[in-house]
């Protein structure tokens, strides 16, 4: 009963049970915490719209990004994964979802920010229903804490088109 | 003779129940681990509630070596979604993030693109020759949680199996050598007993 294996044995085991236990109340301090994440996107150019030889439709645009993401950062946060998808709907999908631009926040200094660029992943159609399309573009962000439960949201931006002809 | 005899006699029918009891609460042991492991399956609706990641496509989110907690319902699939799938024909599961979704009217069938975090490329150099979407079948389950470090003990394991049977070994030696000492102390137990 009071042999090396069963002292480090019962060490053990209480070990990883408090351990376990601080990473759950850890994760749930997240709950606590207010967010009010902000952005702004404005399309500063659409720089190709064409039809590519298969039939679907492609867009290349510029993006003025401006996002105030500080207060999504806790003490449980490893990194804050961030991307803007634009968002419409043809007649054959009932939703189209394309991811345009993303990037890694790893602290929360970094996490307000204004920056230009274009597209990162190409946006392509499934078909040629680009033209005059109203579309909205959606920012959304995917917490990873250092431990425990992710969470993930997004700030869903509508009005925004495409020209009616190709260019 | 007589003596020595008795005496094998007494150690073979102790041994033997000894030995069924054992097996038999080894038996529980392992048994209640695979209820649990089933049950676990069955309350997050996928096959494998939890996998270990093995490579360092979704830096530094998740590294190598850290477990996932994955979670499976009928909630159609959306863009930024970490999802873990299958690609036929491979049997090693990948757990990649979702960046584009077209989901069809009517029949709800989607078409998903997937890419590593860290990657510069998307996924569709993984798929399938020719395939350049995935769809609802592929996709095991989505990532929920995570524990880090704690998939080291698998990846040691499956990439050198001689750990494994060191610890199997030495456990397997653990019981034995426990059962033998309680057994010993009940004996003297016994003789102290009646010396007394």
């Amino acid at each position: 009963m009071h042999s090396f294996g069963y002292r480090s044995n019962a060490l053990l085991t209480f070990a990883v049970t408090a351990l376990a236990f601080i990473c759950a109340i850890t994760s749930f301090s997240d709950k606590f915490s207010n967010q009010n994440p902000s952005v702004e996107i404005q399309i500063l150019n659409i720089n190709r719209f064409k039809k590519q030889s298969h039939g679907n439709d492609e867009v290349s645009l510029t993006l003025d990004i401006a996002a105030d993401l500080q207060s999504l950062f806790t003490w449980n946060t490893k990194q804050v994964f961030v991307f803007v998808a634009a968002e419409y709907e043809t007649p054959k999908n009932s939703l189209n979802q394309v991811s345009l631009w993303d990037a890694i926040i790893p602290e929360k200094e970094h996490a307000k920010f204004r920056i230009q660029v274009s597209n990162k992943y190409r946006f392509i159609d499934q078909g040629h229903n680009l033209r005059g399309k109203e579309f909205n573009l959606t920012l959304h962000w995917h917490v990873m804490p250092k431990t425990g439960k992710m969470f993930a949201d997004k700030i869903v931006m509508p009005g925004y088109s495409l020209p009616d002809a190709y260019r | 003779m007589g003596f020595i005899g008795e005496t094998v006699d007494s150690i073979k029918s102790i041994k033997i129940r000894q030995v069924l009891t054992q097996t038999v609460t080894l038996g529980m042991i392992v048994t209640s681990a695979l209820i649990i492991w089933k049950a676990l399956m069955c309350v997050t609706g996928t096959e494998s509630p939890v996998v270990v990641v093995l490579s360092g496509s979704m830096e530094p989110g998740f590294k190598r070596g850290d477990i996932l907690f994955l979670h499976m319902t009928q909630e159609p699939i959306r863009a930024g979604e970490i999802v873990v799938y299958n690609v036929d024909g491979r049997d090693i599961p990948i757990v990649h993030r979702v960046i584009k979704v077209h989901e069809r009217r009517n029949t709800g069938d989607v078409d998903v693109l997937t890419k590593g975090d860290y990657n510069k490329d998307d996924d569709i150099g993984l798929y399938a020759d020719g395939q350049i979407w995935l769809n609802r079948h592929h996709i095991m389950g989505r990532a929920v949680g995570f524990f880090p470090y704690v998939g080291w003990v698998t990846i040691t394991m499956t990439e050198k199996p001689i750990i494994k049977y060191i610890l199997i070994g030495a456990l397997g030696l653990l019981v034995i050598t426990s059962k033998d000492r309680q057994h010993t102390e009940k004996k003297a137990g016994r003789w102290w007993g009646s010396g007394s």
